[in-house]
Parts: structure tokens; C-alpha cells; sequence
């Protein structure tokens, strides 16, 4: 009784840097799934962020370009504008993504850029050491908001698939997480309905996963998994925000 | 035909996502630590295990892996989890 | 083949396309509009990309997505814009991407004017971005020579596989002159692309390739930039241009001047020499690699008592000048950087005030 697994052919052998307990992990191995089980590996140019993911292209076996912060999203305008055949990816995270990259994430998803975006939202600056992110929650403690993030003069945690859905032009926006295995499995079935949706040339496509990060959240790799379910999933509700068909 | 559960001690941060997981309590951490420092996760009660995945599944590392031919899909229990 | 009279921002979208860029990606700046909109049209007839970013930062990073592929491509923006850029030039440096980058200067600092400038010439050629990377600068005097330049720009960018840049001014810009395009340019692209993210299917491999400048250990970087040292010394002894006007007369005072400036000095020169008065120019064609060689030589003319480096700013290529010079004669600067440019006749009223003193 039972199931075989195994590592996908599109990650590499490379024990990752990640932090123990740190979902970054699961993620890249959603995203080598599916790149396994669409076929597409040897046609697929991933675009990997400055933050925790910069040497994503250690951990997959495909093309990789590395971007400056924040920028992922316009290298994978430039690649699918010259190289439409190819298939791209950006996987950034949250200070990548909604701070410094945020004209470019959304110009990109305006223009119905025919790409796949994973966002890793896990609320704080990873690689730099823990400060705080535009996906901060309230109070919650970050090197650069020691008293906790105080709204008054930080402003609320930016949504960023409401944000992007609320564009006119059409995509596929969803927001995830992998905190459980259900969710994992949900997690897995977006990232694949994303690449299928670029596959078929149809229209920009996003994938939010709510992730943890216990090095900067000072926590236990479980208790930040309870963490997230607890305080990060109701201000970041899951669910399709926008599909191309609407 | 056995379905064999392996953990690579040395893939393995002893982050304990998988203990957690598992439907039938059937790992651990060790308390012999590991060539790179950490304390691997371990078969405590192998015979229990029911090859569900869910470990793997939850696994940041790719640490789990399980091989053999299976016998009958398991993707009904993995749903309800 | 005839010749047609184009504008400038225009003749250089068309040497883009000409030399087989069928990419562009650009974002609105006068004074060079021109070439988005020239392009924005062109394109599409010839199955081109073309692609208005939403800023100068996003155009900076889909060039270098663009040229990560291994394609040609092409941006023009004037100085502001180009500030916005130098991260992204740092980075394609960095990576080994080829990629064009056309400057059509205006005055500055800041918002400054739209009117013509020279002012970029320490952004572009001692490094607007961070690091150690050079930029290979070609400064056109005229329409003809922008052409020519862009064209040959993109096999520049190839042999060394880092960013060429095209170094002009408002009045190459949007002036309007009879302008050549070469009947037999091979557009082939030079390199085989063996290092570009072209799609592991497309090279027929199993080995993937990364495009990337990250070198976190110490030695790997510096090994890097050894590497990119040893092409910018290939530059400098392959790639200088320069041209030399009324050199071989017995000048009495050497003019160091590029672009639109170069070509009013040549009016002065002539004007002077009609007079009996002999003036030379050396005219860099190319900024960096700077033609030092030359201008060393030049200045070391026995009837040549006085060197002047005249530009539309407030003296920058003149530190070039000096260093080249050595002393040898005494180097000053000349010029202004509002947007009027000077007179060929207040360039002789200074060359004779330089006399008199």
C-alpha cells in the first residue's frame, strides 16, 4: 500500500542554502514538478530574484538569468518579447517583488506578459536578515520595525493578488500556500494551471504562496508553519482571484 | 513488493515538518548529529510507515524519497489530508 | 544606393534594423522620441519587437532579458534616462551580454534642459553604473556617422560580449541630413550564442547556461573581473577611432573636440587657416577606448604651444586631454553646457585670446 517519491528531473542535485524548515524548499519542488510533468524543461528560462531564491539556479536544472532586485519580471519581458517560444519564470520574493520590483511586477501583469510569476510571501526580508517587508504584518517584528510594524507610519501589508487582479487586463492571479500537504497539493495544481495558461500563450499568469521564514521570524520551523495559518492566511485569504476565462 | 522509505541523513536539516506530518507518528529526530550539524530526522517505528508521501510532500529538501513499484495509488488519502 | 534625408533619431532606428536588431525596447525622453516612434511603426513591417517600458529601470532590465537569449537588441534614452539605466548596464556588463545603448545627450544635472550637451561624458565612458565595467563609447559628429556607428555596434557588442554605447547629442538628434546606409552589411550575428538562455532545445544540449554576474567568492570575482579587464585592454588596442583635421599643417594650437562640437570647430579651422592661421583638431570617434596615443603625439608638435579641449560641458573630456598630454603643453578647456553651442567665430576668438597669452 503506498506511493513511490522521488526527486523531479528539474531539480538539481544541489543540497539547498535554505534555512531548516523553510518553505522556499517545498516551492522549488512544486515548480520542478510541474516543469517535469508539462515537458518543458529543456525550453524553459527561469528568472531568479535578489533575496533568498538568488541561487535558485543552483537548485533547478533549466536556463536561468539572474536579476537585479526586483527587476525579474522586465528580464522576462525582454525573453518572452525575443524568445516567445521559450517558457519563463520569475520566482521573487515579497521585498523583491512588492517593494523594489513593484512597477515592474505590475506594468508586467498590465501588458499580459505571457510569463509566470511565484511569488513567495513569507512577510520579511530573508537574505538581507530579517527586516521588514511591504507584506509585514502589523506589529509583527522586523529588524528595521523593532517595536513591531506600526501602520501609522508604515502603512497596512500590500495584497499584492488583489492589487494585480484589480487590472483590466486579463491573467490568472491565485494565491497559495504550502503549510499543510492539502495545501501543498492545491499549491501544485495553480503553479500548473499557470505554466499550462502560458504554454497556451493565453495570458500573464501569478502564483502567491504563503511561505514561512522561522530564521527571521525567530521561531521554530513548526511554530511558523502555525504562525502563518494563524495570522498570515486571514489577512491573505487563498483562492483564484482572476482567471483568463472570466 | 516493499515499497522502501529512505532519509538521507546527510539532505536532511532536522527542520521536523515531516514528524509532524506523519499520519502514523512514525519518525523522529535523531540525537546523533550529522556531518553537516544538524540532527536527522529518522524511521522510529519503520514498520508502521504506509508509504502516504505526506512526509515527502512536506519535506523542504527532497530529503524523503520512496521507491520500489506501487502497488495501488494512495491519492485519495493524500486529498482528505 | 541613394542617399536620403533623415532625421537623426530616425536614421538610427533604421541602422538598428539594418544591422539585424529586430529588438527594441525603449521608454519616451526628449530629445530622442523620435526613434521609439520611428520604431514603434518599422517594427511591426519587419516582424520586429517593439516594446515602450514603463520606465528607463524596466527598459534597462528587458534589454538585458532580451540579449540574455543571445538576441540583438537596442535601446536610446537621453542622459537622465541613461542614469536610470547604469544599473541595468552594470549588470549586462557584468553578465557578458551584448546590447546596444544610444545617449542622446541633453543638458544637465538633474532635469537640466533638452537642449544639446556633452555632459554625459564622464557617465558614459569612467563608468555610470557600480564596478569595474568599461563601456565601449562611440561619439558620431553627424547623421552618416550615427548610422555607421549603431550599425557597427552590435558586432562590437558581440566581440566583447558586453555593452556598446552610441554617445550623441539633441543636434545629431534632430537634425536632418543626407544619410547612406551600407548595401552589403553582413547582419549575421557573431557570436553562436553558446553562452546565451536560448533554450536548451534550441542548442540541442542537456547542458543548461546561466546568465548571471553573482560571484560571491572573492576569487571567483575577481577572476571575473580579470576577464573583463583583459577585454577592455583588447578594446584599447583594437577599437580606438579618431580623426585628425589639419594635423599635418604646423598648428599652433591643438583642439581635442568630438561630435556636433568637433564639426564647429572644423568650420572655425578652416576659417583660421584661410586667415594663415593653422589650428589642428584631433576628433576622438571613439571615447573609450580614448584615443591617447594620438592625442599625446599631437601635442607634442613642435609649432604647438597650447592644447584645448572644447566640449558642451564644463570641461570633462579635458582631465582625458591632460592625462594623455603629460605636461608636455599647457591643457585648458572650453566650451558651455546650457544647450547653445558656440560659434565657430567665438571658437576663433578664443583660440587667438589663447595666442595672445
Amino acid at each position: 500500500m503506498g506511493k513511490t517519491f522521488s526527486k523531479p528531473e528539474a531539480l538539481t542535485d544541489a543540497h539547498t542554502h535554505y534555512c531548516p524548515g523553510c518553505t522556499h524548499g517545498i516551492v522549488h519542488r512544486l515548480v520542478a514538478e510541474v516543469i517535469d510533468e508539462l515537458g518543458i524543461r529543456k525550453n524553459t528560462v527561469g528568472i531568479a530574484p535578489v533575496g533568498c531564491a538568488v541561487m535558485a539556479y543552483n537548485y533547478f536544472d533549466c536556463d536561468f538569468q539572474e536579476a537585479a532586485h526586483g527587476r525579474a519580471p522586465a528580464m522576462a519581458t525582454g525573453i518572452k518579447r525575443v524568445r516567445p517560444d521559450l517558457m519563463a519564470f520569475t520566482y521573487q520574493g515579497d521585498g523583491d517583488l512588492a517593494s523594489i520590483g513593484m512597477g515592474e511586477i505590475v506594468h508586467a501583469a498590465n501588458r499580459g506578459e505571457k510569463f509566470t510569476t511565484i511569488f513567495i510571501n513569507n512577510a520579511i526580508y530573508g537574505m538581507t536578515g530579517g527586516q521588514m517587508a511591504p507584506t509585514t504584518m502589523p506589529g509583527q517584528r522586523a529588524t528595521t520595525a523593532p517595536e513591531g510594524r506600526d501602520v501609522e507610519k508604515t502603512g497596512m501589508p500590500i495584497r499584492m493578488c488583489e492589487l494585480l487582479s484589480s487590472l483590466a487586463t486579463p491573467g490568472y492571479i491565485s494565491r497559495q500556500t504550502v503549510l499543510k500537504p492539502k495545501y501543498v497539493n492545491k499549491a501544485k495544481k495553480a503553479i500548473k494551471k499557470a505554466f499550462e495558461y502560458q504554454m497556451e500563450n493565453r495570458c500573464y499568469s501569478f502564483v502567491e504562496i504563503v511561505s514561512t521564514c522561522p530564521t527571521n521570524w525567530g521561531m521554530t520551523p513548526l511554530d511558523a508553519l502555525k504562525w502563518a495559518e494563524d495570522t498570515l492566511l486571514p489577512y491573505y485569504p487563498l483562492g483564484e482571484f482572476k482567471t483568463p476565462e472570466e | 513488493m516493499a515499497l522502501k522509505h529512505v532519509i538521507e541523513t546527510e539532505r536532511c536539516k532536522g527542520c521536523g515538518l515531516c514528524v509532524d506530518v506523519c499520519p502514523k507518528d512514525v519518525l523522529e529526530i535523531s540525537d546523533t548529529v550529522s556531518a553537516k550539524g544538524y540532527f536527522p530526522a529518522f524511521q522510529a517505528r519503520p514498520d508502521d510507515c504506509i508509504h502516504c508521501t505526506l512526509c515527502c510532500v512536506m519535506c523542504p529538501d527532497v530529503a524523503i524519497t520512496i521507491t520500489g513499484s506501487e502497488e495501488k495509488t494512495a491519492e485519495k488519502t493524500m486529498e482528505e489530508k | 544606393m541613394a542617399k536620403v534625408l533623415m532625421k537623426g533619431n530616425e536614421a538610427i532606428g533604421e541602422a538598428a534594423i539594418r544591422a539585424g536588431c529586430k529588438n527594441y525596447f525603449a521608454y519616451p525622453i526628449t530629445p530622442q522620441s523620435e526613434v521609439a516612434e520611428y520604431l514603434a511603426k518599422r517594427m511591426p513591417e519587419v516582424d520586429g519587437v517593439f516594446v515602450q517600458g514603463e520606465s528607463e529601470v524596466a527598459v534597462g532590465y528587458m534589454i538585458f532579458g532580451a540579449a540574455g537569449c543571445g538576441e540583438r537588441v537596442m535601446t536610446t534614452s537621453s542622459s537622465p534616462g541613461v542614469s536610470l539605466m547604469s544599473e541595468a548596464i552594470s549588470y549586462i556588463a557584468g553578465a557578458r551580454c551584448p546590447a546596444v545603448f544610444v545617449n542622446i545627450m541633453r543638458g544637465g544635472p538633474g532635469l537640466g534642459g533638452i537642449l544639446p550637451s556633452q555632459g554625459d561624458y564622464f557617465q558614459a565612458t569612467k563608468g555610470g553604473g557600480h564596478g569595474d565595467y568599461r563601456l565601449l563609447v562611440m561619439a558620431p559628429e553627424g547623421v552618416q556617422e550615427a548610422v555607421e556607428m549603431t550599425m557597427k555596434a552590435f558586432d562590437l557588442a558581440e566581440k566583447y560580449r558586453g555593452p556598446v554605447m552610441i554617445l550623441g547629442d539633441g543636434l545629431i538628434g534632430q537634425m536632418m541630413e543626407p544619410v547612406e546606409f551600407p548595401e552589403d552589411f553582413d547582419a549575421t550575428p557573431m557570436n553562436n550564442d553558446d553562452w546565451a538562455t536560448s533554450g536548451m532545445d534550441t542548442r540541442k544540449t542537456d547542458k543548461r547556461n546561466l546568465v548571471k554576474s553573482l560571484f560571491l567568492d572573492p576569487k571567483a570575482l575577481n577572476d571575473h573581473n580579470l576577464l573583463l579587464k583583459a577585454g577592455y585592454d583588447r578594446m584599447r588596442q583594437e577599437e580606438v577611432r579618431y580623426e585628425g583635421y589639419n594635423t599635418d599643417s604646423e598648428y599652433k594650437i591643438l583642439i581635442v573636440s568630438y561630435g556636433t562640437m568637433s564639426r564647429v570647430c572644423k568650420t572655425a579651422i578652416d576659417t583660421m587657416k584661410e586667415e594663415g592661421l593653422e589650428i589642428g583638431m584631433v576628433r576622438p570617434q571613439t571615447l573609450f577606448p580614448f584615443p591617447e596615443q594620438a592625442v599625446h603625439d599631437a601635442a607634442a608638435k613642435e609649432s604647438c604651444s597650447h592644447v584645448v579641449s572644447i566640449e558642451l560641458s564644463m570641461g570633462q573630456m579635458v582631465e582625458d586631454v591632460d592625462r594623455c598630454v603629460k605636461g608636455q603643453r599647457p591643457v585648458t578647456w572650453y566650451g558651455e553646457c546650457g544647450g547653445d553651442i558656440p560659434t565657430p567665430e567665438e571658437i576663433i576668438d578664443h583660440i587667438k585670446s589663447l595666442l595672445k597669452n
